[in-house]
């Protein structure tokens, strides 16, 4: 049998692997970082062509339905890894056949929450990153992706000023309906639940999880936060007539948790004396579409929120409110953004993607002001945390590894 | 039969879900479809109609059938994550239809298989209980029984690392098993295993089925899985059942050309042959068929399965031409094609032209090329009818 790539956009270079060798026992020199993680497959990280790509051994129609279903994702803008390529009719030396290979590229800057757990870490990580986690749960469950198998490990997280954005790393058990029962959203939250305790009593066991809270305790709030998300984003609410103001609020704190709604359903009772209203379509991404449309920042949900801030400030401060929005938002990207963004040192740009370097130079200022107890220009700021700060984060481009051992199920060889 | 011991609280689990419910564990798992139905929004056909099947306690039972066919959808059903939209579905004495999975005290097994590398073999195989909230000297209790039954006592302390691939499967069985549900559910937990572990696996589970005697509702499109494992085997097409029955009745009596064709491997050879008063042509060989058998048509298909194949070279029987002979020492198997082109075999979900297949004695194989003359032997036939597919 020929070796066949499926791509959307084939790189050649893809040919050279060596795709008759199991994946187990690839050369070292080709790849990008060691062996780790745990997964119930072989996976392995490449460098080729100037990106890292993850390559994951699996069966053919599970790789190419995989395949398949990340598209489909990245279709309808949820937030998961870019697939990349489909290897089959793969056979080895000895003239066997070998599964097939799902490639996917690496997502910059992402974060596997082992690696997070490895470094020292700020108060509340486990809780932000299950809260991340549920956003992206219930982004899902709204579009109709059916996940089967949720977990921190099946996840990966970035910085999102100061908070995480979660992505969806996993979809091998997952289904697109058009809608979910909610049997099947309570499904998924269950096994999100038993996951992440089992995850973070794994980090306990390791002895790496250095907050004292219970697992048990911090898994359980996946499922309060999601209900609590789930209930604003589609519930319906009853007001009354003379309260119509209550309208253009809900659709402000849906705002405020960085969705828009798209269609809202309003309905008067028989009599006429009061309304029920409820969001029919929301789509998350509020801050960072308004960013986008303003200044061609592309950045996560809460960096937008934290730019559009300042540039409220910067509007403020230079007295320009009244002013046509776009012409400010351009003023400020020049005089403020990056005179920030290119100030860090060439060196030092695979610490932190820009917009979080921009979020923790304002952080840094606050902090630096509060201590001299006056204003401080953001120049000097950014000369204080270049030099004393960023350089002692580190690399976070490329983390691929994590310090656990694989634990792939095999058959047993031998009697 | 040896069962787990189930004592005080009854923990259930749809996935990792361990609830307290109300009815004592020992109360009969047997399940119910009662012409329980689902239609996906916008469908225009169900995707399972009127699936009436009766679960004995302690049965395994296996949902078999090609893509699309309903089996997971029906699984679903029971497990709580598919709306049913007509008809009820019992577990025991309870109707399910309408309850939330974490209510109907059945488990899903192996959705998820990861073993946790720092924690030991026990507290992978308890941790979920600590969730549920179990108390500690009962989760033990249960660790350790579930460990027995699985050989894995002596590994209790270690940590996953230190056990074999084998082992490590049965890590993550001990994870459902301590669950002591009233019902196994397992939607092709095989499927993404390597061929060598999915036998070695499926012996397993079938042996710890039958040692816990717990229900179990096994989903799979494999036909020699259903076959291996199951009690008894409900094999579904388009959303309808075709047969439910024991894996030998399946094999030696199915209900129509659907089953004939799926059930076996290599498939039963059915050949649409001419049908007369004195029985259906076979070639020149005539061969009795049931007497009511003639009325539906002047066709019936005649099926016969390769090793129930009479070959002869005195131009008595179908005559074939020898395509090609795939030698199993003992055995082989001949794969012919009709020399009367008008012939074609039935079956199978393609429009590809299937061989007719014949196991002949290993020290007397016809050469390739050769013409050979096929009947069936004695009373190892089986007769549709061609239009309706149904048995006569």
């Amino acid at each position: 049998m020929a070796l066949e790539l499926t791509a959307a956009r084939p790189d050649p270079a893809l040919l050279d692997l060596p795709w008759r060798i199991p994946l187990e026992e690839w050369p070292e020199d080709l790849l990008a970082a060691l062996p780790r993680g745990i997964s119930r497959h072989v996976v392995r990280f490449v460098r080729l062509s100037g990106r890292v790509l993850a390559i994951k051994e699996i069966k053919d129609d599970i790789a190419r339905r995989e395949y398949e279903m990340l598209r489909n994702l990245r279709r309808l803008a949820l937030p998961a890894v870019e697939p990349f390529a489909v290897v089959s009719g793969r056979v080895g030396t000895d003239g066997e056949p070998l599964d097939a290979c799902l490639v996917t590229r690496h997502l910059q800057f992402s974060l596997p929450y082992r690696a997070l757990y490895s470094q020292s870490l700020r108060k509340g990580t486990a809780t932000r990153l299950i809260d991340a986690l549920a956003v992206l749960l219930v982004r899902l469950h709204l579009t109709g992706f059916w996940w089967g198998d949720v977990s921190l490990s099946n996840t990966l997280f970035r910085r999102d000023a100061g908070s995480f954005a979660a992505y969806l790393v996993d979809a091998e058990t997952g289904e697109l309906r058009s809608r979910l029962s909610d049997g099947q959203r309570e499904h998924d939250l269950e096994i999100a639940r038993v996951n992440i305790a089992g995850e973070l009593m794994d980090l306990d066991a390791g002895g790496l999880l250095q907050e004292e809270r219970d697992p048990i305790a911090i898994s359980e709030r996946i499922v309060t936060r999601y209900r609590e998300l789930w209930a604003e984003l589609t519930g319906s609410e009853l007001i009354d007539d003379t309260e119509r103001w209550r309208v253009d609020d809900r659709i402000r704190r849906l705002n405020k948790l960085g969705f828009d709604v798209d269609e809202l359903e309003i309905m008067t009772d028989v009599d006429g004396a009061s309304l029920r209203i409820q969001p029919k379509v929301v789509d998350s991404g509020h801050h960072s579409r308004r960013l986008l449309r303003l200044t061609g920042l592309d950045v996560r949900e809460n960096q937008a929120r934290r730019l559009l801030n300042d540039l409220e400030v910067f509007s403020a401060a230079t007295d320009r409110q009244g002013e046509d929005e776009e012409i400010v938002a351009h003023d400020w990207l020049a005089k403020v953004y990056e005179p920030v963004t290119r100030g860090v040192p060439r060196e030092l740009l695979a610490k932190l993607e820009p917009a979080e370097v921009f979020h923790e130079v304002l952080e840094h200022r606050w902090y630096l002001a509060e201590r001299a107890q006056h204003d401080i220009p953001i120049t000097d700021a950014l000369a204080d945390y270049v030099a004393k700060v960023l350089p002692k984060k580190p690399d976070e481009r490329s983390v691929l590894g994590v310090d656990t051992e694989e634990l792939p199920v095999v058959a047993d060889t031998g009697p | 039969m040896h069962r787990v011991r189930r004592e005080h609280h009854l923990y259930n689990g749809s996935s990792g879900t361990f609830l307290p419910v109300k009815e004592g564990n020992d109360a009969m798992a047997t399940v119910k479809f009662d012409e329980a139905t689902r239609i996906y929004p916008g469908g225009e056909t169900p995707a399972v109609d009127s699936l009436d099947i009766d679960i004995a306690d302690g049965e395994f039972l296996v949902l078999v059938g090609p893509s699309g066919c309903g089996k997971s959808t029906s699984l679903r059903m029971l497990a709580g994550l598919e709306e049913v939209n007509g008809g009820k579905i019992w577990i025991g004495d309870r109707d399910v239809t309408d309850l939330s999975p974490k209510d109907r005290d059945v488990a899903m097994v192996f959705q998820n298989y990861a073993l946790y590398p720092h924690m030991s073999v026990a507290d992978n195989m308890g941790f979920a209980l600590k969730i549920a909230g179990v108390d500690k000297s009962e989760i033990r209790k249960r660790v350790e029984e579930a460990a027995n039954i699985l050989d894995l006592t002596q590994y209790l302390e270690r940590k996953p690392k230190a056990l074999s691939g084998g082992q490590r499967q049965r890590v993550a069985m001990g994870r459902a098993i301590v669950r002591s549900p009233q019902v196994f559910l397992m939607d092709e937990p095989l499927s993404n295993l390597d061929a060598k572990l999915r036998v070695q696996t499926r012996t397993q589970i079938a042996s710890l089925q039958r040692r816990l005697g717990v229900t179990t509702v096994y989903v799979t499109h494999d036909q020699v899985e259903a076959m291996t494992m199951g009690d008894r085997i409900a094999l579904l097409k388009d959303g309808i059942l075709q047969q439910c029955a024991t894996p030998r009745e399946m094999y030696d009596k199915p209900a129509n050309l659907f089953v004939a064709g799926f059930i076996g491997s290599p498939a039963m050879n059915l050949v649409a042959v001419p049908a007369t008063s004195d029985g259906a042509k076979f070639g020149n060989h005539t061969v009795k068929i049931p007497r009511e058998g003639g009325a539906g048509g002047s066709h019936v298909v005649v099926g016969v399965r390769p090793e129930d194949v009479e070959l002869t070279t005195n131009n008595d029987g179908l005559e074939l031409t020898v395509d090609v002979i795939e030698e199993l020492g003992a055995d082989a198997y001949i794969y012919g094609t009709p020399t009367d082109s008008k012939i074609t075999l039935e079956g199978g979900d393609d429009n590809l032209a299937k061989p007719f297949i014949a196991r002949v004695d290993g020290r007397k194989v016809p050469e390739k090329g050769s013409t050979v003359y096929v009947y069936p032997k004695g009373e190892h036939l089986h007769v549709f009818d061609k239009d309706s597919g149904q048995r006569l």
